[in-house]
């Protein structure tokens, strides 16, 4: 009696908040009210005896997908308002087509009935002494294995794809060039000198390392230092303030 | 599922499948909200299958159910990474600027 209480009260404010997404004036509002949704969803499952999938709702659509849709919302400084114009334009449109598929839906579920070979016909009856999650883990890693390998292949499609839709290549953005790194002769960057017993290298000049190639602009060229160049990452020696390396 | 039955998850689902379709039509120019549109109709189509698994006692509903999530969080991330490059591009997200390639 309880569970159909807490049933009746969960679907309903399911399709409230749905219904809320669908038509609130500010999409972020659109946003939360789905998180509620999920959540909800996520109360109907748990009713249903999934417990693993629920708990997979909430970390995957509260904590990925709806946070997601929360950053673009925000990120984009989009007119909203203007985005809903034609809102009463479409909405008989939108109800008819709702209506007529609803109905279809109401003619298919109110005269279904399962055949009475389905009972017996179980690909995998769940298990009576294990719990939800372990009898799913089993199946998955057994039964459907290459299922389970192509749900991994989408989701490395959808990394890579997102990374590669969004990742621009800015003008001043500083990227590591790995030719230049491995065509560094040591020559370039090591002098091989004579110093005299006792005499310090200060009195040579050098105490910094050589600069190998000025190929980026920065405001260190003005040589102030009397030695120039920006010190690398090698620079350990005491002069390392004036050279902040890229 | 020896509680409530079948019958009102179906009754459920249909409705929030079709709350989804009808935000679809109703938010025809903002693509953000038509892909939540699209998550609550994927919603449906799993809480459909998890109340067929519980009424039939089967599990495989419940693994179906995993793969529709796993492919709805990937629509939702293709779909939004577009929609960012869509309005970097050109500076709105509205459907019907959507007309470059004149299809």
């Amino acid at each position: 009696m309880i569970t159909q209480i807490l049933f009746y009260l969960f679907a309903a404010v399911l399709l409230i908040s749905a219904a809320t997404v669908v038509s609130a004036r500010n999409p972020v509002h659109s946003v939360l009210f789905l998180i509620l949704a999920f959540f909800n969803a996520a109360a109907l499952f748990l009713i249903a005896g999934a417990e693993f999938l629920a708990m997979t709702l909430v970390i995957v659509y509260v904590g990925a997908v709806a946070v997601l849709f929360l950053f673009v919302v925000m990120m984009l400084d989009v007119d909203f308002a203007e985005l809903r114009s034609g809102f009463q334009r479409y909405a008989p449109v939108g109800a008819t087509v709702g209506a007529i598929l609803f109905l279809e839906l109401a003619a298919v579920l109110g005269g279904w009935k399962f055949a009475p070979t389905a009972t017996s016909a179980l690909a995998a009856p769940v298990p009576t002494h294990i719990s939800n999650t372990e009898a799913l883990g089993r199946l998955l890693y057994t039964d459907y294995v290459f299922l389970f390998q192509a749900a991994g292949l989408v989701l490395l499609v959808a990394m890579i794809g997102a990374i590669v839709l969004t990742l621009r290549d800015r003008r001043t953005s500083r990227h590591q060039v790995i030719r230049s790194q491995v065509d560094r002769k040591p020559a370039d960057t090591i002098e091989v000198l004579s110093v005299g017993l006792g005499a310090g290298i200060r009195e040579l000049g050098i105490y910094r390392p050589k600069v190998v190639e000025p190929e980026t602009v920065d405001a260190h060229a003005d040589g102030g230092h009397g030695h120039g160049g920006h010190g690398h990452a090698d620079d350990a020696h005491g002069s390392g303030s004036h050279g902040h390396g890229h | 599922m020896t509680e409530v039955g079948l019958g009102p998850y179906l009754v459920v689902s249909a409705i929030l499948l079709v709350l989804g379709v009808f935000g679809i039509f109703l938010n025809r120019k903002n693509v953000i909200v038509i892909l939540m549109a699209l998550e609550l109709i994927l919603l449906a189509v799993n809480l459909n299958l998890v109340a067929f698994s519980a009424a039939h006692n089967d599990l495989t509903g419940q693994i179906l159910a995993m793969l529709v999530l796993t492919v709805a969080a990937a629509e939702a991330a293709i779909g939004l990474a577009i929609v960012v490059v869509y309005f970097r591009n050109r500076g709105s997200i509205q459907v019907e600027d959507v007309n470059l390639m004149k299809g």
